[in-house]
């Protein structure tokens, strides 16, 4: 019988040289006459592990890394397909504490199994939730959800039941169930190592979400960067379609969905929902104004939900365990478990899956054991761009959407940038407004030109000769970042002002440098 | 690191050409952006010419295609080096130095953003997120990209990319 070897075929990987290590252990392995078989997964998340490769051996399931293409012989030598010692060995990979403290519903099968196979997904719960949704009814399926307490992942945090009732309310034959895929916030990757990793999670998510509409028709906007998530997901869904999930009567139930993948073309703003929309039309990616929600008026004026990619990826637990049960992880208003995404200068990255009330530390110091270049720790950006910046008094602040907007911050998509002592605040909260004038879709005038102003006044507080000339400065540098805040049309002018004046308020000795550092 | 599949062989601009591949997209949910990412893929830039043509074909004035065209970062106005190289100027990437890295880059290619290096081999372009933030500092050859680069790692990638592409 031949020796299963577990390599993902991920972004995360192949950026570290997973492709080149798969095709060494594959003629290593007919060199020295060995009968393997190699199975391409995702990435379970341990970025610092990565490449990460398992054996299923007599012993069990097995684990080695961060591999280099260097250790292929050695690895081989130290008889590594019987699970054999090395000194990459990680042994039984769930039984790190990285892993055992994690709660992983939404991620539960990513990087465990060959990313495409129907019947790997299967043999591990998949698809019981869609058969639980065809074997209900649309009230109920919403129903389950809105008992789930979730909320969308993507950021804002809207009751996802609220707004697939909201559509399954509009008496409208055509509606869309739309995926948001474009993933721009630096320091956010979970949409991206679910569609690579588990991508019928996502499948799976958005026929039922069809189901609980009424709606028969499915797009996926992914970002450009992600060219290989788009391989892997129109392959999940040519597997679902084969396997009788999508397309037409679904399971013998008379319901038809299908899913076509959507590719934008580099534009941070299209991740904005009415923004992504436009795009979606082939138009220029300018926002809308709201009203109409897009759940009433979307997609060429139809009835849309527009969900981003771990919301709907969450749906097939919580129609598989019931919605009770997914609401009994987490507290407060924050119900379930958030897939949090350590980035930046940390020493062990990665995705982190847990229910909400971990505070910030033990995210970073016990998951994240401190920073990569082993540097004191100065600040922790949350929320993408968009974000506030916390400094080491803020750490005991709960990972929770209520507690957040108390200290100031968002939680949004669940990305935490680490800085060391190397950085300089008012470079980042120059940066901030940069970044926004850059990517501004150009329909507002707080946002275009604020943004643009904004870089002037920091540039001039950070080079004030005197006292006063910087008091006056920071003056204008406020009263801007209210005019954007309160008048801004999206959340992009609107919550530039978060990154900038949180940098202000916690690191304000940074500003008063002289120059940039 | 490397494990590049070589430089992606672009066709020189052909109007002809550029017209039959768009015909699927006509009736397709967001047929610009379909049309223009297929132009994109095959000629590495889409070419003013393709304007008049584009409108034609999705009965659009020439003003609303370049209005798509010019909106989004991917769509080129001229043919780019043999590699694209995008280096990620995000927070999670500056937290690991990529400032510096893009700084050392520049100098080696003797380019700024937006320029293609003299020999025609890179054309250098800044990306905001590559999804990798765990491997920071990022940087994307064509379609693969890159983790914990170093400035030395990068001379030897370059340098083996540049002979493969000769």
């Amino acid at each position: 019988m031949s020796i299963k070897i577990y390599i993902p075929r991920e972004t995360t990987s192949a950026s570290l040289g997973a492709e080149l290590i798969a095709r060494a252990i594959d003629t290593e392995a007919k060199y020295r006459n060995i009968d393997i078989e190699i199975v391409r997964n995702g990435s379970r998340g341990a970025c610092w592990l990565e490449p990460l490769i398992e054996v299923e051996s007599a012993a069990g399931r097995v684990g080695y890394g961060p591999v280099v293409l260097e250790d292929v012989p050695d690895l081989f030598d130290a008889d590594f397909i019987n699970g054999g010692k090395h000194a990459k060995s990680l042994g039984d990979v769930e039984a790190l504490p990285w892993f055992k403290n994690q709660e992983r519903l939404t991620f539960a099968r990513c990087g465990i199994i060959d990313a495409t196979s129907v019947s790997a997904y299967e043999s591990l719960g998949g698809f019981a939730g869609l058969k639980n949704a065809l074997a209900s009814d649309a009230d109920g399926i919403i129903q389950e959800v809105l008992d789930s307490g979730l909320r969308g992942r993507g950021g804002a945090a809207f009751p996802t039941g609220i707004k697939w009732r909201t559509v399954a309310d509009c008496d409208i034959e055509q509606k869309y169930i739309v995926c948001n895929a474009d993933e721009g916030d630096s320091g956010t990757f979970s949409d991206r190592m679910i569609m690579e990793g588990d991508p019928l999670s996502l499948v799976e998510g958005m026929a039922i979400a069809g189901l609980a509409v009424g709606a028969d028709t499915g797009y996926i906007y992914l970002r450009s960067e992600y060219p290989l998530t788009q391989t892997i997901l129109n392959e999940a869904i040519a597997a679902a379609t084969d396997a009788g999930y999508l397309g037409s009567d679904i399971q013998g139930s008379g319901k038809n969905f299908t899913i076509e993948v959507f590719m934008g073309a580099g534009a941070y703003i299209c991740g904005e929902e009415t923004s992504l929309l436009e795009s979606l039309e082939g138009k220029r990616g300018q926002i809308r104004f709201k009203p109409p929600l897009p759940a009433i008026e979307g997609l060429f004026g139809k009835p849309t939900v527009v969900n981003n990619v771990i919301s709907l990826a969450t749906v097939p637990v919580i129609l598989e365990k019931g919605g009770k049960h997914y609401a009994e992880y987490g507290q407060g208003r924050s119900l379930g478990t958030m897939p949090l995404q350590l980035g930046g200068n940390i020493k062990q990255g990665g995705l982190v899956e847990k229910a909400f009330g971990l505070t910030l530390r033990q995210l970073i110091e016990d998951f994240g054991a401190g920073t990569a270049t082993g540097r004191p720790f100065r600040a922790v950006q949350v929320g993408g761009p968009l974000g506030a910046y916390f400094p080491d008094e803020l750490l005991d602040t709960q990972l929770d959407y209520e507690e957040f907007a108390k200290a100031g911050g968002m939680l949004g998509h669940g990305g935490v940038v680490v800085f060391d002592d190397s950085v300089d605040m008012a470079k980042q909260a120059r940066f901030s407004m940069e970044f926004c004038a850059v990517e501004s879709c150009g329909k507002c005038t707080p946002c275009r030109i604020g943004s643009v102003r904004g870089m002037e006044v920091i540039d001039r507080i950070v080079e004030a000769q005197n006292e006063e000339d910087r008091e006056s400065q920071h003056i204008v540098l406020k009263d801007l970042c209210e005019t954007m805040e309160s008048a801004s049309l999206c959340a992009m002018g609107g919550l530039t002002p978060i990154p900038v004046m949180s940098a202000i308020k916690h690191f304000a000795a940074d500003f008063n440098k002289g120059e940039l550092q | 690191m490397q494990q590049l599949a070589g430089p992606i062989k672009y066709q020189e601009w052909n109007l002809d050409t550029a017209q039959m591949s768009v015909q699927e997209f006509r009736d397709r949910t967001g047929g610009v952006m379909l049309a223009l990412n297929k132009l994109q893929q095959i000629f590495g830039y889409v070419d003013d010419s393709a304007m008049p043509m584009l409108g034609k074909v999705f009965n659009l004035s020439r003003a609303e295609i370049h209005g798509v065209k010019s909106f989004y970062h991917d769509f080129k106005s001229s043919k780019p080096g043999k590699y694209t190289l995008k280096v990620c100027q995000a927070e999670a990437c500056q937290a690991m130095g990529s400032q510096k890295l893009t700084e050392d880059i520049k100098a080696f290619l003797k380019v700024d953003f937006h320029e293609t290096t003299d020999s025609g081999d890179f054309t250098l372009e800044p990306v905001y997120c590559l999804g990798n933030c765990a491997c920071s500092p990022n940087i994307m050859i064509d379609n693969e990209t890159y983790g914990r680069v170093s400035i030395e790692g990068f001379k030897t990638l370059a340098d083996a990319l540049s002979k493969e592409a000769v």
